[in-house]
């Protein structure tokens, strides 16, 4: 029996799923129609209830985030939706958005109603142009339709392309209009977020689940999942896989399991190391391919879930070649706000650089664990945390091949064999 | 005065309990302790930001640990809290030297040339947290050097530690955010707008609380060591605001000025002016030597007996008057109230060298002299009025403690002026718009509270009637009142009565009890019992020829109302002028007595609040004399003990004075003027003095005017588009006595109005114009 089990993927293989048309006719916009005639805080009880948690990466449980807002303040509060997924690896919410961009729609304007927002935003990724349109397109069509405007206003706010905006409060003040870096908390940006107002700030993907936990109840939801992690989720697989892309199944699936439905490593070749949740989650191994993937088995194991970006690489893959690419993104991408992580990730990208071209010695192996061990829990927000990830578990795991880099003089790994075209022309 | 109740919080730190109140944070709480956690972002005077890291301890509350080292500058103390610093956490120990060698990764070992070195945070804690030697083999981060970010502050960008400490005071103190951080990752920088230089009156605070060299000041630049520089707690000379300052020496010559630390009055500012207008006391024209004026009418350099004797025989052969300028020490201020009296035997003595009115000289006797609104006053008001005052450009500190205020909690400020001004629209305040000349109804027309607080300009004495309402403003609402002169020395110079109708201590000279009581104190027999004649009345009894000599001292003839009439009577005179540098009355002048600068004498200065901010010479070993001194030395010489050879002897005699319980002086009323009526090219002119802008203590800066505000006339737009002049076109103003044209600005302002800057580049109105305020001007297309 497959263990697949689409909820937000239900429909994505239908031509017009996108449209409003294709959205209705699985009976889309009924779960807000039911929603706005509901008490909000039976709203924020049943998402509770339903133990949906945070898609983005952190998992904090959702209902717990909307009950969090402030009632009765006199306030205006806003709904954020968080699109910029920009995460390596992390390729969820994009799909989601070109295949059913009204699905997360009628969840703005049901969580709106829930906390009693006026104004949701979606904040998403200035790079993915096609998505701009197609969600456009959504917001403009249930304007049209009357399903917006009434009460429930939806904004689309497009990126300049910063992986710190996917952090919240820089995600806010780049959304008012300054330049993304992250904010002080408190106050958190359930008391004074956007425009210091009560703000909620969710994942497209949690937004997303909502109308169906509405549709079907919080008991349907909560049959799906493990003990704390309820619920279905897309886990995004690429890589070395046969058939890469979106599998939606309920959390605590394995790895072993979903490769089994993707039809494998690709031929000829098995897998070296992956990781659980887009490039900041410490890296695991074919050790782990039965951890279960949900929140508490992935940190049982010495990583974290983040997104489900699972991303597969074989024995072909240099891992410190790996390590040093990630490692030049968090350096391109610091927001340079505190020293740890601007400083931190300019000298761990010039250490990783010598260390793949084979120069130094064992001791700055050392000296690397110790750097990431000074950005770790020292910086300003989790961006310097997750440049350190993939560095320590690397380490922890494959020792030896940084070693090989430094007794060889260079590189042990053919780096073509690693591509797609590998082979194609041999 | 009444106590606030404050919650108190007790914590322990490093094993030490220490109470402190709600709020504080854990890095100051420490400070209580005695317990120096390093840090760079951090400042008690601006919002946290957490940025640099290098201040992280373990925190635990009620037992609960934070799992990771805390930022001990962003998290406020909590009941049952339980810190752990450097001192007795290894892991926060070895936080803070992991974030040190991180800082020092893109740190240029520049120190031997940067201005910084010596006393240089980044320094001294890379010393105290960091490790002999670098892990770093790397390459560096690194920057063209330097750029200037305006005329007068450089920015070094590879030294740069983005603390954000000069953008945060920008932003949130200044409220000029001309400067922000660009870029990102370890390529942060700070950075202006394009073609929008850091043209902000207060810039050179980010120089002074920059941690690292990256923010240079023009002026100082590779000019010193720290370790070379003699420091002297001083007091600045250049308003009535009254900023603690702190003057670096170096052989003899002021190197440098920085913002003093006064929690009451300027906190840890300064204006750019305070700062960096100093070199007129070392300029190569100063006074050394006395001269004479001989025979052919030309000046010779005399020994001082000569000079002395000089000075006696022509104040002998006739009868004097005293016109002391509002920028001598109340000490000297002292010594020029008591020559005039004892020595020259009259009241006609002003200190007002400047626009000014019998009205305000009542006003000033009756309602300033003795009376202490302070800046705590402001800090406590529901609302705080300006009357003929631009607090930015006039006392720069009341403006950076109004906008604190405003900042914090939305202070209400209400301005009654012709034009909307920068700091008007800074401090989103209620601007009053009135036609020049035409406060007086506006000012009746408010209404206040008794937690109010009236701030009157010294240009209030230019608009008849405005004292006198703001007088029975203060009166109907219990409002208090302060007056805020431009000059430093002008509330001390009140206060000493070198002015025509009161002695010291606002005694009235009309009043025998009070001349009594001074006579007593300065060993004379009696004292002039008639009122004395104001500055404009003793120009005019000099011309008349009622007056024969005049002692002038620290006077810009061009800053009265009628420089012609003034220079006439210096012409006319015999006049002895106590100056540092040759000026309008040194060239006129019988006998030039050089005297001390400021940087060469002790004394003090009686701000706004009648705070006295005493200072002693910076530099110790000059020659020059201070006024007082010299007076001392004619008086002498004239038969007649002064008992003021030093400073020293001035401030006892000064404190000996009791305080006056008996009638002050009357204040009569005045009414205000009617409006003039105006023909279409006619308008009433309107002004103030920039804070940058010709003044003679601005001399030799050219740094420090590259920020000044750019020259512009300014006109409303119903008058731009009666004359059909847009921004930028050229503006005629005009007076029979002469005219000015400028760049044509179109603001809000009264349509009956036109503004000019009053002394500054191409625009100096009372020599060019004669008027200044209220007066009718001819305003054209040019």
């Amino acid at each position: 029996m497959t263990k697949l089990a689409p909820v937000l993927s239900a429909h994505w293989d239908e031509k017009d799923s996108f449209t409003l048309e294709g959205y209705k006719r699985h009976g889309g916009y009924t779960a807000s129609a039911k929603a706005l005639a509901m008490d909000p805080d039976a709203i924020i009880q049943l998402v509770k209830d339903s133990g949906l948690r945070g898609r983005g990466g952190a998992g904090f449980p959702t209902g717990m985030k909307w009950g969090f807002i402030p009632q009765g303040d006199n306030k205006d509060h806003y709904l954020v939706v968080n699109a910029d997924e920009s995460e390596p690896g992390t390729c969820k919410d994009t799909p989601l958005l070109m295949a059913n961009p009204h699905v997360l729609i009628e969840g703005c304007i049901i969580a709106c109603h829930a906390i009693r927002a006026k104004h949701a935003f979606i904040y998403i990724r200035g790079e993915v142009t096609h998505v701009v349109r197609r969600v456009n397109q959504a917001i403009e069509d249930a304007y049209a339709a009357g399903i917006l405007g009434n009460g429930i206003d939806v904004v689309l706010h497009i990126g300049a392309g910063a992986y710190i905006c996917g952090e919240e409060t820089a995600l806010l003040d780049s959304l008012e209009g300054f330049r993304g870096q992250p904010r002080l908390r408190p106050p958190f940006p359930a008391i004074a977020g956007l425009y210091a107002r009560p703000t909620v700030v969710n994942n497209v993907e949690s937004i997303a689940s909502v109308p169906a936990i509405v549709k079907n109840g919080a008991e349907w939801y909560q049959s799906m999942g493990t003990e704390k992690s309820k619920g279905t989720t897309l886990y995004s697989l690429s890589g070395h896989v046969v058939n890469p892309g979106q599998f939606e199944a309920p959390l605590g699936i394995t790895l072993r399991e979903i490769l089994d439905l993707a039809g494998g490593v690709r031929p000829g070749h098995k897998l070296k190391f992956w990781t659980p949740g887009g490039s900041s989650t410490p890296l695991f191994t074919d050790a782990h391919l039965d951890v279960p993937l949900d929140y508490e088995g992935v940190a049982a194991a010495g990583s974290m879930l983040g997104t489900k970006a699972l991303q597969i690489f074989d024995e072909t893959t240099c891992v410190v070649r790996a390590v040093l690419r990630w490692t030049e993104f968090y350096k391109h991408e610091s927001c340079g706000k505190c020293t740890p992580c601007r400083e931190g990730t300019w000298w761990l990208v010039q250490i990783l650089r010598d260390l793949e071209a084979g120069k130094g010695t064992e001791a700055d192996l050392a000296k690397l664990l110790d750097l990431c061990d000074n950005i770790m829990g020292r910086s300003f927000c989790a961006l310097g945390d997750g440049a350190t990830s993939p560095i320590t578990s690397s380490i922890k795991y494959f020792r030896d091949e940084y070693i090989a880099h430094l007794t060889q003089g260079g590189c042990p790994f053919d780096p073509v064999a690693s591509t797609l075209f590998a082979g194609a022309g041999a | 005065m009444t106590t606030e109740v404050v919650d108190m919080i007790t914590v322990v730190i490093d094993g030490f309990e220490v109470t402190v109140p709600k709020g504080t944070l854990v890095i100051r709480a420490a400070e209580q302790l005695g317990i120096q956690i390093p840090r760079f972002c951090d400042h008690p005077l601006l919002d946290p930001v957490g940025a640099c890291r290098q201040c992280l301890v373990d925190i635990e509350i009620n037992g609960r640990a934070f799992p990771k080292p805390q930022a001990s500058c962003t998290i406020p103390v909590e009941t049952g809290m339980i810190v752990k610093t450097q001192l007795t956490s290894t892991v926060a120990e070895k936080a803070q030297r992991g974030v040190m060698e991180l800082l020092l990764v893109n740190h240029p070992l520049d120190c031997p040339v940067c201005d910084k070195g010596g006393e240089c945070p980044l320094q001294n804690q890379a010393m105290s947290t960091g490790e002999g030697s670098s892990r770093f083999e790397g390459v560096k981060r690194t920057f063209e050097k330097p750029i200037n970010i305006s005329s007068q502050v450089l920015l070094d960008r590879e030294r740069c530690v983005l603390c954000a400490r000069c953008t945060r005071f920008s932003e949130q103190i200044a409220s000029d955010p001309f400067i922000t951080l660009n870029e990102r990752g370890a390529l942060q920088q700070v950075g202006i707008y394009e073609n929008k230089p850091f043209e902000s009156y207060f810039s050179g605070n980010t120089v002074q609380i920059c941690p690292v060299g990256a923010l240079t000041g023009a002026a100082y630049r590779f000019r010193a060591r720290p370790f070379d520089l003699v420091s002297t707690p001083s007091a600045c000379e250049h308003c009535a605001s009254g900023c603690d300052m702190r003057t670096d020496v170096r052989r003899g010559k002021t190197l440098r000025r920085l913002a003093g630390d006064d929690a009451s009055v300027n906190e840890e500012w300064n204006c750019d002016k305070g700062r960096w207008a100093f070199k007129y006391v070392t300029a190569v024209d100063r006074l050394k030597v006395p001269q004479i004026r001989n025979s052919e009418g030309i000046l010779e350099e005399a020994s001082w007996p000569e000079a002395l004797a000089a000075a006696e025989a022509g104040l002998k052969a006739t009868k004097s008057a005293v016109l002391v300028g509002g920028r001598t020490t109340y000490e000297d201020a002292y010594g020029y109230s008591k020559f005039a009296r004892v020595v020259l035997g009259t009241n006609d003595i002003d200190f007002r060298s400047r626009l000014s009115s019998d009205e305000e000289r009542e006003f000033l006797a009756a309602r300033v002299v003795g009376s202490s609104t302070t800046y705590r006053d402001i800090d406590k008001a529901d609302q705080v009025l300006l009357v003929g005052f631009e607090p930015e450009e006039e006392s720069p500190i009341v403006f950076l403690r109004i906008n604190k205020q405003f900042r914090k909690r939305a202070l209400k400020v209400v301005s009654i002026g012709s034009k909307e001004s920068i700091a008007v629209d800074k401090l989103k305040a209620e601007f009053v718009k009135v036609a020049p000349g035409q406060e007086a109804a506006a000012i009746a027309a408010q209404s206040l509270t008794s937690k109010s607080v009236i701030l009157v300009g010294e240009r209030a004495a230019e608009s008849a009637g405005a004292l006198t309402a703001v007088a029975a403003l203060a009166d109907s609402s219990g409002a208090k009142l302060a007056w805020i002169p431009r000059r430093a020395g002008e509330r001390g110079a009140l206060e000493a009565g070198a002015i025509g109708n009161v002695l010291p201590g606002g005694r009235p000279v009309t009043d025998a009890a009070a001349r009594v009581d001074i006579a007593a104190l300065w060993n004379t027999d009696s004292l002039p019992t008639e009122i004395g004649r104001s500055t404009s009345q003793i120009i005019e009894a000099v011309n008349s020829g009622s007056i024969g000599g005049l002692v002038v001292g620290g006077v810009d003839p061009l800053d009265g109302d009628n420089s012609q009439a003034t220079l006439a009577a210096l012409d006319k005179a015999f006049v002895v002028s106590l100056e540092i540098a040759p000026s309008a009355v040194t060239e006129r002048a019988n006998v030039v007595l050089p005297v001390a600068a400021i940087t060469e004498k002790s004394g003090s200065f009686l701000n706004w609040e009648g705070r006295a901010r005493s200072f002693d010479a910076a530099v110790s070993d000059s020659l020059n004399r201070s006024d007082l001194r010299i007076l001392s030395m004619i008086a002498q010489e004239m038969g007649i003990s002064l008992n003021l050879g030093t400073v020293t002897a001035a401030i006892k005699e000064i404190a000996s004075i009791g305080k006056w319980d008996g009638a002050r002086v009357s204040f009569n009323k005045v009414n205000a003027s009617t409006q003039p009526a105006l023909n279409a090219d006619q308008a009433l002119i309107t002004s103030w003095r920039r804070l940058l802008d010709l003044g003679t203590l601005q001399k030799g800066e050219e740094n420090l005017a590259g920020t000044a505000r750019q020259t512009v006339a300014v006109i409303s737009p119903k008058r731009a588009e009666a004359i059909g002049v847009v921004d930028g076109d050229q503006l005629k103003i005009s007076t029979t006595q002469g005219s000015v044209t400028l760049s044509a600005l179109v603001e809000n302002i009264h349509d009956d109005a036109v503004w000019a800057p009053r002394n500054s580049r191409g625009s100096q109105l009372l020599v060019n114009l004669g008027v200044a305020h209220g007066a009718v001007v001819t305003v054209v297309k040019a």
